[in-house]
């Protein structure tokens, strides 16, 4: 392969010792690519453990480390088995290759004689006394990767293909092993208020107020940055609330309290885009037209954003659990004003994570106040109020579907309009330093506009808004807010959880207006065999009925998309029972990812999903009052309970085609879809709007 | 005054307003227990207070003198429980920020309840949120610990 060719993540750190060293009998696998709890580690290290020949117990993985890591970007997208996987599949070989070479030049082998057990050389079946490690210092490994290197084909799989267990689980249910129990003696402890408002300003702070606290605490004042350090987490606690109390701030930007919902999006000022244009032919019937949307959502992580910083003899070292440690590298660099060079990220593992939330923001505060305490590890933990208050929230959006149909009752034309404010704002997203702490600092960096993600990197708000389905006349509108008062960003699916809810609830409409069932018109309008093959799985797992039973109050639906248009296909029946509120009685999944490296974890992967997708769609909205976010605690803020999650089940297929397709984000949008489905069909009229609350339902069962 | 920490005898001063989560967590360097809202509506803090479940985020460690507190290290502290056991077997977890606290109140369930149904165990575990959605895989790691410790063995998976 020229190496133009290399996969892009190899492309761009095409040095073999960014990704990979031996060392004590062990091989130490680098990667880009970090741990949220979506098992990433433990499929990378299956990679490696395959193409090394070595068991999976001498793979060290080393994970978002700017001293000693690729730079791999974010990690995002469902992408990380694919793009950092492919890399460490193709370093892997290549390492294993040079190793096989020098042994065969010790031995005056054939390297075609030569096979590996567990990292040792043996000839002819017979062992030779070489192995990795020793053979490792004959080779420049700073030398860059050919990815020339044969790999295995599938049927030569060893750990590729099963269900290992994952690496970090034991030290989970034993121990200490997230960035919130990092501390050492003399450790302080920090907090950096927000201003309640975006652009507030900080007009009053009485010093004096934490007086009583003497030199247990210290208070420092940046333009409007105002943040405190303790030696005790209770000091800081009980300044804090001082603080909360005493501070005043004047002016920014209030949200409205309608914020999110369908009117106000449709009010904003956009930035329109044609995307698909398509001519409808001439339909034969009056064209259907409906709206969709879904709310803000949080990112309702169960831990709390945390960072902590120390600065050694001009370098700062930062720890945190965001999902780019390059990108907030350059960024807390340009907030502070700092050489890059002096700046070091490392990852260390946070609670769940489902895209941009308060990581970045807290390791930031943690920088910056690491600056004023010179050679002191300085922690900083966001409390719920600031996590549920001031992180990112997933962009709210309005599709507006409009379809006719021809005489055989299939769709001809179909328009989406998508309106919807940016799904990016990560540190470093459009050359913006996109930190909050850095927006309150006196001289702040300056802003280019906001812009969603690119369509190459499969699009923000436009994510799955191209239909799977047979329909002449294609067209999509994409309505970009771009100035907002929220903060919005990257929620796990982006714009691919409202778009495949409207399309396939739409697509159930139309479904109902020809007659037909759901089922079958989707089978009618699809030809993808790999769609058909997960539509068709679902259906049968689930027992799917026809909608003999509509306005019963109890009913199935279903929902499929293929993520990103690209990536994993996934098909999901629900089965509701719709009295004043819904009641989820089981959810069936099909999904065909490709070649799976780990089955049990792509399983959890998408359980996980689509339980987290069927909160979204039942629950969950942020609030909006007084300017601000209102939804600051679990009360204001309710997700899924254990009494209120159904049985699920997750069949896959087609594992061994040869690409790995990733499925942290295939799910959400299908299960919206099915459960949505549903509850029209079990109350025999529709909710368009998310969440399908029971104020929603209540609504729906009084206009009958 | 004092608390018994994991069967250890913890002396504290009886005006000290150290919450229980810190006195764990930063000065007995006890981090298995997990903060998550400081509210007590999340359960990710949650420890056992002579058996029963009790968040630990809420009141302060005074609060709890001559009581009993055991933690996610007092249980392992003689190898894996079953009910950590089962939660590997099971792969239940995704994240596992919030299994600190759900194992809690699972160990206080199946003292209570040996042979609990899968809704009699979500009943128990309600007050814990798990944002991953890993519900269903901690249900099945509560029935096999549930299973292990009757005795009984593992009922076969599938
Ligand atoms: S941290 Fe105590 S209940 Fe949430
Ligand atoms: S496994 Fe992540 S919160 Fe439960």
């Amino acid at each position: 392969m020229p190496p133009g060719d290399l996969p892009p993540s190899l492309a761009a750190n095409p040095r073999l010792d960014r990704w990979i060293r031996f060392a004590d009998r062990n091989v130490v696998i680098a990667t880009g690519k970090v741990e949220l709890g979506q098992g990433v580690l433990t499929a990378l290290a299956q990679i490696a453990a395959e193409e090394l020949d070595v068991p999976l117990a001498r793979i060290t993985m080393v994970s978002g480390d700017t001293d000693q890591g690729p730079n791999e970007g974010y990690t995002a997208g469902s992408q990380s088995v694919e793009a950092s996987g492919g890399a460490i599949r193709l370093v892997a070989a290549e390492a294993r290759g040079l190793l096989a070479a020098a042994a065969a030049s010790r031995l005056g082998a054939d390297v075609a004689d030569l096979a590996v057990e567990d990292g040792a050389f043996t000839r002819d079946g017979r062992p030779t006394n070489l192995d990795y490690w020793s053979l490792a210092e004959m080779i420049d490994w700073s030398r860059a990767a050919t990815g020339a290197a044969p790999v295995k084909g599938p049927g030569d799989y060893r750990f590729v293909g099963q269900s290992l267990p994952r690496l970090d689980l034991e030290a989970k249910v034993t121990g200490a092993p997230f960035i919130q129990d990092i501390a050492e003696p003399g450790m302080v402890f920090g907090w950096v208020m927000r201003p309640p408002r975006r652009g507030a300003t900080l007009e009053g702070f009485d010093p004096a107020s934490l007086g009583r606290f003497g030199d247990t605490i210290a208070w420092h004042r940046d333009g409007n940055v105002l943040a405190l350090t303790a030696r005790s987490e209770h000091a800081l606690g009980l300044a804090r609330n001082i603080l909360r109390a005493q501070a005043i701030w004047a002016g920014g930007e209030a949200v409205p309290d309608q914020a999110g919902s369908p009117d106000w999006l449709m009010g904003q000022v956009v930035s329109d885009r044609v995307i698909e244009t398509g001519e409808p032919p001439v339909a034969a019937g009056e064209p259907i037209v409906a709206t969709y949307s879904r709310p803000f959502l949080a990112h309702g992580s169960i831990g709390l954003s945390c960072g902590l910083a120390r600065l050694d003899a001009g370098h700062l070292t930062v720890f945190s659990h965001s999902q780019g440690v390059f990108p907030l590298r350059g960024a807390i660099a340009r907030a502070l004003r700092l050489d890059p060079a002096t700046v070091s990220v490392m990852h260390r593992q946070g609670a769940g994570c489902y895209g941009h939330n308060g990581a970045d923001d807290a390791a930031a505060d943690a920088a910056f106040l690491a600056l004023r305490h010179p050679g002191r590890l300085v922690r900083v933990e966001w409390t719920r109020d600031d996590e549920l208050g001031f992180s990112p929230v997933g962009a709210a959006m309005a599709v507006r579907l409009q379809a006719s149909l021809d005489a055989e009752g299939r769709p001809a034309g179909w328009t989406t309009e998508i309106w919807s404010p940016p799904h990016a704002a990560r540190p470093g997203t459009n050359g913006n330093v996109n930190l909050q702490l850095a927006e309150a600092l006196p001289d702040p960096p300056a802003a280019a506009p906001a812009a969603d993600i690119p369509d190459a990197a499969g699009g923000g708000g436009i994510r799955n808004a191209a239909i799977p389905y047979a329909v002449p006349g294609q067209r999509i509108i994409h309505h970009l807010i771009t100035a907002q008062p929220v903060r919005a960003s990257s929620l796990r699916t982006l714009g691919a959880f409202a778009n495949v809810f409207a399309i396939e609830c739409f697509l159930d409409e139309l479904a109902e207006a020809a007659g037909r069932d759901p089922l079958a018109y989707r089978l009618e309008l699809i030809g993808d065999p790999r769609a058909r093959a997960v539509i068709q799985a679902a259906a049968r797992t689930a027992g799917w009925r026809s909608d003999a039973e509509a306005g019963t109050g109890r009913a199935q639906g279903i929902g499929f998309s293929r993520y990103k248009n690209r990536a994993a296909y996934c098909a999901v029946v629900a089965e509701v029972e719709v009295g004043e509120e819904v009641r989820l009685s089981g959810i069936w999944s099909a999904v065909d990812a490709g070649l799976v490296i780990n089955p049990d974890g792509v399983r959890n992967q998408i359980e996980g999903g689509i339980l987290q997708g069927a909160s979204w769609t039942l629950k969950e909205q942020v609030r909006f009052a007084e300017g601000a976010i209102a939804s600051r605690t679990w009360d204001d803020y309710p997700i899924l309970r254990f009494s209120e999650v159904p049985p699920v089940t997750v069949e896959l297929l087609n594992v061994t085609a040869d690409r790995p397709l990733g499925v942290g984000e295939a799910s959400q949008g299908p299960v919206a879809a099915a459960i949505g489905n549903a509850v029209a069909r079990a109350l025999g009229s529709r909710i368009r709007h998310l969440p399908l609350s029971r104020e929603r339902i209540m609504a729906s069962l009084l206009a009958d | 005054m004092s608390l018994q920490v994991n069967g250890q005898a913890v002396a504290m001063d009886a005006n000290d307003p150290v919450m229980l989560i810190e006195l764990l967590r930063n000065r007995l360097g006890l981090k298995a227990t997990r903060l998550g809202c400081g509210l007590e509506q999340c359960g990710a803090c949650m420890v056992l207070v002579d058996g029963e479940p009790v968040p630990s985020c809420g009141r302060e460690a005074a609060a709890f003198a001559g009581r009993a507190v055991t933690t996610v290290e007092g249980i392992s502290a003689g190898g894996l429980h079953p009910l950590q056991q089962a939660l590997i077997d099971e792969q239940a977890g995704q994240c596992g920020f919030c299994l600190s606290g759900i194992m809690m109140s699972g160990l206080a369930l199946l003292a209570a309840n040996p042979d609990p149904s899968r809704a009699e165990i979500a009943l128990a575990l309600d007050r814990h949120l798990c944002r991953c959605g890993a519900q269903n895989r901690i249900i099945a790691a509560v029935e096999r610990a549930a299973s292990v410790l009757r005795g009984g063995g593992v009922h076969a998976a599938g």
